[in-house]
């Protein structure tokens, strides 16, 4: 059955697992096109699309972060779509970082699983838990519905993350779920609304959604002035002051 | 290879509010002292500077200021049947890294314990009985009064910009303060802080409820101000990014900015930074230490510095450690319930509500590090009855915003779903429309709360990480209960659109998330060597040349903030070793 879905649903990930190209062709192969001077300024999203591309993921890993920005940051009045916000950017580099290579992690053992209330206990940094994270939920989708999680329907794509954050879900061969989950929503959140400098909240949007002035803040007169009134928001980032 | 160095009179373990308060005391009394920081100097003017300062993923969430637990970390478990596991990356805590010290990412909440804490154990013995403080719980009086510390609060509130309105002047109450304060001599350095709309709706409402706002006294200049040592601050800006944050105005109350670059300008003071002390280095008797081995984190060379006297100033759970690392004074054994370096290990606990208030506007990210209004009427307030309740110690509550930047700080309520279209439109709903309330409440030392050295994980340095023992009691879950009741009936009277209410814990102490940097106790301060490790002058018992500074002299610890003591006790110790130790070297009180 699974079979039957995958041949036909010949898509970009078969294309690309076929395709004779090197791996940069491939990544951009796979980033949205778009032609940011073409589009209307309120919909501009993606505005670098040149120095994009992906430093750590691979393509299957891209495709299911890109599908689950997509998800859980659906565009709609409020703001673009997750890929078009930068989300998927701002969580490959996030994992190439140091934060991502396990910097500031403490990473001698030995190692045991411990109860919840000893916090982070495994010998992975966050890339590794990411990149084995995304595995075993894709296989758990493949399993359970044919395909991995980029080629689900928005109502299997719900399915899957109720489960991830309720631990319905449990990995046959994978890290603790809990643990996956709480990374990749945490670095979702931060995509979100960390300072654009990362690659993700592309032209502040994250920061306009919810009317964050940015990193300039000089509000001593402001917070008398402004008491119990909105305060004008055009949100600055530390690129605009660079 | 170890290389010794040259005999200085004193030698300071790590250079943040203690250690460059006492540097700078000792210094300008002629002594020749060097003080050893294990992190880097950062200079405000360019590394806290606008706009690189103001990235919350970059200090808040991956800590950049912070102490790196790839190198050295504790292990952590909630009672002695567990196995210790290494806390692998920080999070309930947050100990600071770098010259400076956490005084430079603080907040600024500067409070004055008064003798409910310094004479706690007398004080509830004698209004309700020896009985009513558990078997298990092991508190002491303090060996110290609020009257001999109040010239010391005072001079650090001067020192450190504190802004704030007296509530007990000299016996007589002042209006807008805290009545239950215990008098000081005079009002505080600066004014109080403008009140954000949080603070202004939670004042009203203890009002209505019969309670005593107050706004709270923090080290965040509210003017300009020139301190009595000529260190210059900036007025604070309400900029929204204090706690984690190094201060780009100069406004909040910082070694940084005070006590160490005073230091840094007599020449009877030497500071090396990226210096890690390993141990404290004691005579053939061990009557005596006799300086401070440690690497140089730039070369990895190692260095022993010989000193006349060994001032223990890193932060407090590092001081337990280096005692322990070091053999001086017996470790604490909870079985045997013998030794005291270790015990009463101590933390805080909390609770919270969130009000959702359509239509009203309380822009977070408008607020100074004190940005809040306190009452204090289950806290220090003794005319509040426990007796009824059960419980030793209190809380207080508050109202108002600190740092509630959108990575960390997104209120939507209860039930909203995690992502998607609803979660969006709950997020730019309500990040606005929503204030806090909180409790904040005091942990009593408990016999299976401690510090011992861990037997199998280790640092960089080859050496046994501390671990760290600790859980809430049942009498901190009967004034968890209560702080909860209270919080929620002042929510409720606000008439908010929606209320997470809060709830008092029940869980076990968990190492995530992020709840409080006030780690206290190890080595308690008090009257006898047989339950303390240190005299009321923070002076080892053991050896008489060496004193142990910072809030793990705490014996327990209350619901303030702990740094208004740590100061005041930082220049009380000061002027014991000037006006008496350096005449008379010796133990300050007979054993």
């Amino acid at each position: 059955m699974s079979e039957q879905d995958s041949s036909r649903d010949f898509g970009r990930r078969d294309f690309l697992k076929g395709a004779v190209v090197g791996g940069a062709a491939a990544a951009t192969v796979s980033l949205p096109q778009s032609a940011p001077a073409q589009q209307p300024a309120a919909a501009a999203a993606a505005t670098t699309p040149a120095s994009e591309g992906y430093s750590f993921l691979n393509l299957e890993e891209a495709a299911f972060v890109e599908a689950l920005v997509d998800h859980m940051v659906p565009a709609d009045n409020l703001t673009p779509k997750g890929t078009d916000m930068g989300l998927n950017i701002f969580i490959d580099r996030a994992l190439s970082s140091g934060w991502g290579k396990g910097e500031r992690l403490y990473m001698q053992g030995p190692w045991k699983l411990g109860v919840p209330s000893q916090g982070y206990q495994l010998p992975l940094t966050p890339a590794q838990l990411y990149r084995a994270g995304i595995e075993a939920t894709n296989a758990h989708c493949v399993k359970t519905y044919g395909k991995p999680f980029d080629r689900l329907d928005e109502k299997q794509r719900e399915e899957v993350l109720v489960g991830l954050s309720t631990a319905k879900i449990t990995f046959d061969n994978g890290p603790p779920v809990r643990v996956f989950w709480t990374t990749l929503y945490q670095t979702v959140m931060e995509g979100m609304f960390a300072d654009p400098i990362y690659g993700g909240n592309r032209n502040k949007a994250g920061w306009k959604m919810i009317g964050f002035p940015g990193v300039i803040a000089v509000h001593r007169e402001n917070v008398a002035k402004y008491r119990d009134r909105p305060y004008p928001a055009d949100p600055i980032s530390i690129a605009d002051m660079s | 290879m170890v290389t010794k160095l040259k005999e200085v009179d004193a030698v300071i373990v790590g250079l943040g509010w203690t250690g460059g308060i006492l540097g700078k005391e000792l210094s300008e009394a002629g002594l020749k002292v060097v003080a050893l920081e294990r992190g880097d100097l950062r200079v405000p003017a360019k590394d806290f500077a606008v706009p690189i300062v103001r990235d919350e993923l970059r200090f808040v969430v991956r800590h950049e200021l912070m102490q790196n637990t790839a190198r050295d970390t504790l292990t952590i478990r909630n009672n002695p049947s567990q196995e210790a596991l290494p806390m692998r990356r920080l999070g309930s805590f947050l100990p600071g890294d770098g010259v400076g010290g956490s005084a430079v990412h603080w907040s600024g909440h500067t409070w004055r314990w008064t003798d409910m804490e310094f004479r706690v154990r007398s004080m509830y013995e004698e209004r309700y009985g020896k009985n009513f403080i558990p078997a298990d719980m092991t508190i002491q009086d303090w060996g110290i009064t609020y009257a001999e510390l109040e010239p010391y609060y005072d001079r650090f509130e001067y020192t450190a910009a504190v802004s704030g309105k007296a509530g007990n002047i000299k016996g007589q109450i002042q209006a807008g303060g805290n009545p239950f304060e215990a008098p000081r001599a005079r009002e505080y350095a600066l004014p109080p802080l403008t009140p954000i709309q949080a603070s202004v709706m939670f004042t009203e409402a203890a009002k209505n409820n019969g309670y005593h706002p107050f706004p709270r006294p923090s080290a965040n200049a509210s003017q300009a101000y020139t301190n009595p040592d000529g260190a210059q601050y900036g007025a604070c800006q309400y900029c929204g990014y204090c706690q984690r944050f190094g201060c780009e105005a100069n406004a909040k109350g910082s070694p940084l900015t005070s006590v160490i670059p005073i230091a840094l300008r007599n020449p009877n003071f030497e500071l090396r930074t990226n210096s890690w002390a390993t141990k404290v280095l004691k005579d053939s008797d061990g009557k005596r230490v006799t300086g401070v081995a440690y690497t140089n984190l730039l070369s990895g060379e190692e260095f022993e510095q010989p000193a006349g006297m060994v001032l223990l100033c890193a932060y407090a759970i590092n001081n337990v450690h280096l005692m322990l690392l070091s053999g001086i004074g017996e470790p604490y054994d909870p079985v045997a319930q013998k030794g005291v370096i270790g015990k009463n290990y101590c933390y805080q606990t909390g609770t919270g509500a969130t009000l959702f208030f359509e239509g009203r506007y309380f822009n977070p990210f408008m607020s100074a590090g004190g940005s809040n209004a306190t009452i204090d009427d289950f806290n220090i307030n003794w005319d509040f009855d426990r007796g009824p309740h059960g419980f030793v110690g209190g809380y207080s509550v508050a109202g108002g915003f600190n740092s509630a930047l959108p990575i960390g700080y997104r209120p939507v309520p209860r039930g909203t779903p995690q992502w998607g279209k609803a979660w969006k439109a709950a997020t730019a709903k309500w990040y606005q429309t929503a204030m806090n309330i909180g409790a904040s409440g005091s942990v009593m030392a408990n016999r299976y709360n401690y510090y011992d050295l861990d037997p199998t994980y280790r640092n960089a340095f080859g050496l046994p990480l501390m671990r760290m023992t600790f859980d809430y009691k049942a009498n901190e879950h009967k004034m968890g209960e209560h702080a909860a009741r209270t919080v929620n009936a002042i929510a409720r009277s606000m008439n908010p659109t929606h209320l997470n209410e809060a709830v008092a814990r029940t869980l076990p102490w968990t190492v995530v998330p992020y709840q409080s940097t006030h780690n206290t106790g190890g080595t308690p301060m008090g009257t006898n060597p047989k339950d303390s490790a240190l005299n009321k002058y923070l002076q080892s018992w053991d050896c008489h040349n060496l004193f142990v500074v910072g809030a793990n002299v705490f014996p327990h610890n209350a619901s303030y903030n702990p740094t208004g003591p740590v100061g005041a006790l930082a220049y009380w110790t000061a002027d014991a070793i000037k006006n008496r130790y350096v005449k008379n070297p010796g133990p300050l009180v007979p054993a």
